[in-house]
């Protein structure tokens, strides 16, 4: 089975969420929603779940036109990023409550529930409300109600946002592994583009409504098509410098002037905008071919394995991200250095030129 | 912060003040005409439930009694029945005025109910419904309609929907989702929703005596009747009075946990 949008469009009291999206989900794909709150990832979700109409568009199911069919009428599961489950219900029944919709015969309910929770492991609370569960445990009811529908497509709008860490890396571990069984369509929407990548499959990276690129997450990581996708695929933000190739070499703005080596060499003469991500800018000094900058640190902060360096250059901030414990006084001025074989360079409309590896 | 004498001073000054007309009208249903008359007296001298055994061996009394709980039965049963889709439908769409809806529906509860005494009698009459215990629960849907609606908006309000959402992907027919999944978690809500209607209806009197005459007589009628040729028996009156409080005092008992939820969560 298949699932398409065909130029949908949809606007909530005239103020559009989605513009003209196209969209075709496979059997047995995975499709990671990346863009930032308010990109549209929840109406598009919505939209494919049957719970909103477009305002105009199709949603297709094997080429069928199944725009306006009621969601009851579907063969969709969702997960919420709140925890939503039954709060009159046990665990036992909230996991068991699609099946008991259908009529399935109990004996096969008791067996797909038992492996639903056995799964999720949840075999210890399952008579209990899901009240008395922690949050990891009230979202792994929800995940378990989704999976054990077997439904053809199923929806996780940021189950893991509302989770404690520990809690987060391990059911992102095992929720591919879960849905992959089913042979699904499974639709995962997040805000952050290191979970994008941990889950893989395809990206469809979101951007104001719209859907700016699609295709296999590593590549839009690798290749993001504009500046648009790369800022939404990089966490943290993507630095960006505006550059000017004349005779052979490159004027940064800010005034760093370099010999246009590395990637700019194939450049022609013009505007250019140079993106890259905090990992790709170092901190030392007298690399040779790197293009230097003289930045002043505004802030530094220490995960345990990394240091991310805020750095104030001219009217921009950049980000650079260290392996190791460094600390930085405010306002000391280091040298940031690029590779300049290392960088996205977009065009002036914004549209990608050259990326580090071969095009 | 619990020190000193005067907090506890004004809380048995507050305690005298709220329980002293309660205790006088006991107090008088234990006594005799002659001796309510005789002068101030605290502690009653020779107590007796002559009163009550007489008002429980009257029909006319009883009858009024099973009246008056009757039509508040009924009155609470409708309003709760017809404000639980009228509040889902204000809770959960939108459509064209709905705002101006709930704040007309509102207004219902503004309006004297005197204004409505007598059209609501010759409507009644014309329809075949003056007195009967129909008309009474009917006519105070007038006012615990719209305070239901209103009130169950509140809790279900506070129910997320993306449970309804929920319900639906998993298949719940909307009725089944209704009665199973949504009235639990608003059982608070309709408990205190009953509560108030039973309160209202079985407190007002100008209309269930306006739309009654002898066969569906309310309770209160009845007491307005007490007077005879030899005067008032304030010793009855004062029985019939402590009655009349024993139904709300038992609806209030049983809802008493649910009141207190609703007063934290909801509309009260």
């Amino acid at each position: 089975m298949s699932v398409s949008l065909d130029h949908v469009v949809r606007a909530v009291d005239g103020v559009p969420t989605i513009r003209d999206v196209s969209l075709t989900l496979d059997r047995g794909t995975l499709s990671v929603l990346l863009g930032p709150t308010l990109s549209g990832k929840t109406s598009l979700m919505r939209l494919l779940a049957g719970l909103d109409k477009p305002t105009t568009g199709r949603v297709l199911v094997d080429g069928k036109d199944v725009t306006g069919i009621d969601v009851r009428q579907r063969s969709v599961a969702m997960v919420y990023q709140q925890f939503i489950n039954y709060p009159s219900l046990t665990v036992y029944e909230n996991i068991a409550s699609p099946l008991r919709v259908q009529g399935r015969p109990k004996a096969e309910i008791e067996k797909r529930v038992g492996e639903a929770a056995q799964l999720l492991k949840l075999e210890p609370y399952l008579n209990r409300t899901p009240l008395q569960l922690s949050g990891g445990q009230q979202q792994r009811t929800a995940i378990a109600r989704a999976l054990v529908k077997g439904a053809d497509l199923v929806l996780l709008d940021e189950p893991l946002a509302n989770l404690d860490y520990k809690l987060r890396e391990e059911l992102r571990a095992e929720l591919p592994r879960i849905f992959e069984a089913s042979g699904a369509i499974f639709v995962y929407a997040t805000t952050e583009p290191s979970e994008a990548l941990l889950l893989g499959g395809n990206t469809v990276c979101m951007w104001e409504g719209q859907v700016l690129q699609v295709g296999d997450t590593a590549r839009v990581y690798r290749r993001p098509d504009t500046l648009r996708v790369a800022q939404v695929f990089s966490d943290p933000p993507l630095n960006v410098v505006g550059i000017e190739k004349q005779n052979g070499s490159v004027q940064y703005a800010g005034g760093v002037k370099a010999p246009a080596s590395g990637l700019y060499a194939a450049l022609g003469d013009g505007a250019y905008r140079v993106g890259f991500r905090a990992h790709q800018l170092e901190v030392a000094n007298g690399i040779a071919g790197r293009h230097a900058f003289s930045a002043t640190v505004t802030v530094t902060e220490i995960t345990g394995s990394e240091s991310f360096v805020h750095l104030h250059r001219g009217d921009s901030n950049w980000v650079a991200v260290l392996h190791g414990v460094h600390e930085f006084p405010p306002g000391h001025v280091l040298d940031a250095v690029l590779d300049p074989d290392n960088v996205f360079v977009f065009d002036a409309a914004g549209r990608l030129v050259a990326a580090p590896g071969a095009m | 912060m619990t020190r000193g004498v005067l907090p506890k001073l004004g809380l048995v000054l507050y305690l005298v003040c709220l329980f002293l007309p309660i205790y006088w009208l006991i107090n008088m249903s234990l006594r005799t005409n002659e001796d309510i008359m005789s002068g101030l007296v605290i502690w009653p001298r020779h107590p007796t439930l002559i009163k009550y055994f007489f008002i429980f061996h009257d029909p006319t009394w009883v009858h009024a009694f099973l009246v008056s709980l009757t039509y508040v039965a009924i009155n609470t049963v409708i309003s709760v029945t017809v404000a639980l889709p009228a509040a889902y439908a204000f809770s959960r769409y939108h459509f064209i005025g709905d705002k101006h809806l709930f704040f007309w529906l509102l207004t219902n509860l503004m309006a004297p109910t005197a204004v409505f005494a007598l059209p609501f009698f010759n409507l009644y009459y014309a329809v075949g419904l003056f007195d009967t215990v129909w008309a009474v629960a009917l006519a105070h849907c007038l006012f615990n309609v719209p305070l239901a609606v209103w009130i169950l908006e509140g809790f279900m309000g506070g129910v997320p929907r993306e449970i309804d959402e929920t319900a639906a992907i998993d298949g719940y027919s909307f009725w089944r989702f209704f009665v199973r999944i949504f009235l639990p978690l608003i059982a608070n809500g309709v408990g205190v929703t009953a509560f108030f209607c039973f309160m209202f209806s079985w407190v007002e009197q100008l209309l269930a005596t306006t739309l009654t005459a002898t066969k569906a007589l309310p309770f209160a009628a009845v007491m307005s009747r007490s007077y005879s040729a030899s005067g008032m028996d304030w010793s009855l009156l004062a029985a019939a009075g402590v009655l009349t409080m024993i139904p709300g005092a038992l609806v209030i008992w049983f809802v008493r946990n649910h009141i207190a939820k609703g007063f934290a969560l909801g509309r009260v």
